[in-house]
């Protein structure tokens, strides 16, 4: 399945912060992670992940230590902050509306016909 | 590692591609080459071969061009602070950033501490102007030198044309406040530069590039000098202020130590700021010379005005003359710059016809100098300075005429602008000719005047 670009960018800061909470990660071991979750139907740009995770950085969301690969490299790990968690809370609050009022306004507008007829 | 010998020159050629971007810094860059090696790592351990598992992980990297400009976005900071002077990594490791921010402030020092000293042996008269830039010009040479591992060879030559101009300057008995201790005291820094220049360009100074080089570096140089001045005025001033409320008397202070110091370090600091970041300037070298193209044609036009209007060539009074010497000189400094600022590749434009009006202005403007000057020798017959002033316009008329020539080819579309820059630099070492033989010859043959 194909997912809308924007949806995927709309969802990435709650995706990343919600990943980070569950423990530190790298780079990565995040995107490895957004496939498992989504069984790897959020297709995302590798490269796009780490301008999200400098900003968040910035914004105080996320702290950053360097620490060394198993090969020898250098290697940044990324941890949530308290203010972090909260964006995170305030979040989820946010998307648990959205999701709701969907599934509100689709359920009284019925099920749309799987496949449209066209005139042929 | 032997087997995956492919797949690290695909990744390092990958990265030295993302190195170019200015908003990617080196630590990123780390964390990218992380991701990339950890995605290759995943394909490899799946089965693909190394081209394959290298395709796949840039691939699924994204578009490079995208990237940056998250990057950019992201770090908008980092496209204004290119300059950086001693690079984090080597600011820890003592790297060569370093270990030259060292060698500059030494140098700084010593420059400034040299003019100090000179100022206490000779005192502030005759003798030191005819030295300043002898006590200057070492540790400039110094840090060329260094910079450029010149070897022991050239260092000896620049050495030994360094000793000639001193002792030219030293060894005869000009009378004091003479014409031709002015002249010579006005000539040696320009016999200088140019021997600045050879050290500048690694001994290669008959390679017309180097030479190029030298001009905007030289130019970079005045901006960087300019720019730290400035800076340095502001805070004398501020202090200054300060000072004389609690009733102190800055000036001693200013006058024996900090201008005598700080001078000659700016200079050689202000080399140092252009040598560590030259493209940082040249952004802006275009940008000025296209301000003061226009600008100084403007007041090329008006001092030809002048000039006509004093009631002819042969009426010019002798402030005037030199006043106007003086601007030719600046118009063929803005040229010279203008040109080393040039895209070569660029095709004819506005630009460079404004730039032809100005060699046109220029010419007129000196060809009126040389009436005047002319008929000044005439009517009053010879004296050191009117000839070094002769000599010095019959260089900028043949420069400027020939410029002009090859200008006017060049917005026709019959020349190219290499022929130009060529022109250009081909003659910059008569100059560097004149100043050794007014600095050497004018005293002896107007008698110590």
């Amino acid at each position: 399945m194909h997912i809308d670009k924007d949806l995927v960018a709309a969802a990435a800061t709650p995706l990343v912060l919600g990943i980070l909470a569950d423990g530190d990660l790298y780079g990565y071991a995040i995107i490895k992670r957004v496939g498992e979750l989504s069984g790897g139907d959020l297709q995302w740009t590798d490269g796009m992940l780490y301008p999200l995770l400098h900003r968040l950085e910035r914004l105080g969301y996320l702290s950053s230590s360097w620490g060394i690969s198993e090969a020898g490299r250098r290697r940044k790990h990324y941890a949530i902050t308290a203010s972090g968690q909260e964006a995170l809370a305030e979040r989820q609050q946010q998307w648990s509306v959205v999701a709701e009022t969907l599934r509100q306004a689709w359920r009284s507008a019925g099920q749309p016909p799987a496949t449209a007829t066209g005139w042929a | 590692m032997e087997a995956h010998a492919d797949l690290e020159t695909q990744i390092r050629s990958w990265r030295g591609y993302l190195q170019r971007r200015q908003a990617i810094a080196p630590a990123d860059l780390d964390e990218l080459e992380d991701h990339l090696r950890g995605e290759i790592a995943e394909r490899l351990a799946s089965g693909l071969d190394d081209d394959e598992a290298f395709l796949v992980a840039i691939k699924r990297m994204g578009n490079l061009d995208a990237i940056s400009r998250e990057f950019a976005n992201e770090h908008s900071d980092r496209l204004w602070k290119q300059l950086v002077l001693v690079p984090e990594s080597s600011a820890r490791t003592n790297g060569p950033g370093r270990r030259e921010l060292a060698v500059v402030l030494c140098l700084a020092a010593g420059a400034g501490l040299a003019v100090k000293a000179a100022l206490v042996i000779f005192g502030g008269d005759a003798v030191l102007a005819r030295n300043i830039g002898l006590v200057v010009f070492p540790f400039i040479a110094a840090y060329f030198a260094w910079k450029r591992r010149l070897t022991i060879r050239a260092v000896g030559i620049v050495a030994a044309a360094f000793a000639v101009v001193a002792v030219l300057l030293n060894v005869y008995p000009v009378a004091s406040g003479g014409s031709t201790e002015l002249l010579a005291i006005l000539h040696a820094p320009v016999a200088l530069w140019m021997l600045a220049g050879a050290i500048y360009a690694g001994g290669r100074w008959r390679s017309d590039a180097r030479r190029m080089d030298f001009v905007r570096f030289t130019g970079e140089l005045a901006i960087y000098f300019t720019l730290l001045a400035l800076g340095g005025a502001v805070l004398i001033g501020l202090t200054a202020a300060v000072l004389q409320l609690v009733d102190i008397d800055f000036e001693p202070i200013l006058e024996d130590w900090i201008l005598p110091c700080a001078m000659p370090a700016a200079l050689v600091v202000a080399a140092w700021l252009v040598e560590a970041k030259q493209n940082v300037v040249e952004n802006i070298a275009p940008v000025l010379t296209k301000v003061f193209t226009p600008l100084t044609l403007v007041m090329l036009l008006s001092v030809l005005a002048v000039l006509v209007a004093s009631g002819g060539p042969g009426e010019v009074d002798r402030e005037l003359l030199i006043l106007v010497n003086a601007i030719l000189v600046l118009v063929l400094s803005l040229l010279l710059y203008a040109v080393s600022a040039r895209e070569p590749l660029a095709p004819p434009g506005l630009f460079d016809s404004l730039q032809l009006l100005l060699v046109l202005a220029a010419v007129a403007v000196d060809a009126c100098l040389l009436v005047a000057m002319s008929s000044r020798i005439a009517e009053f017959g010879t004296s050191p300075n009117k000839i070094a002033a002769l000599g010095l316009n019959l260089l900028l008329l043949i420069h400027l005429l020939r410029s002009a020539w090859l200008g006017i080819g060049f917005v026709r579309g019959s020349r190219v602008v290499a022929e130009v820059e060529r022109w250009h630099t081909r003659y910059l070492p008569a100059y560097g000719v004149w100043a050794v033989a007014v600095v050497a010859l004018f005293p002896p043959v107007f008698a110590f005047r």
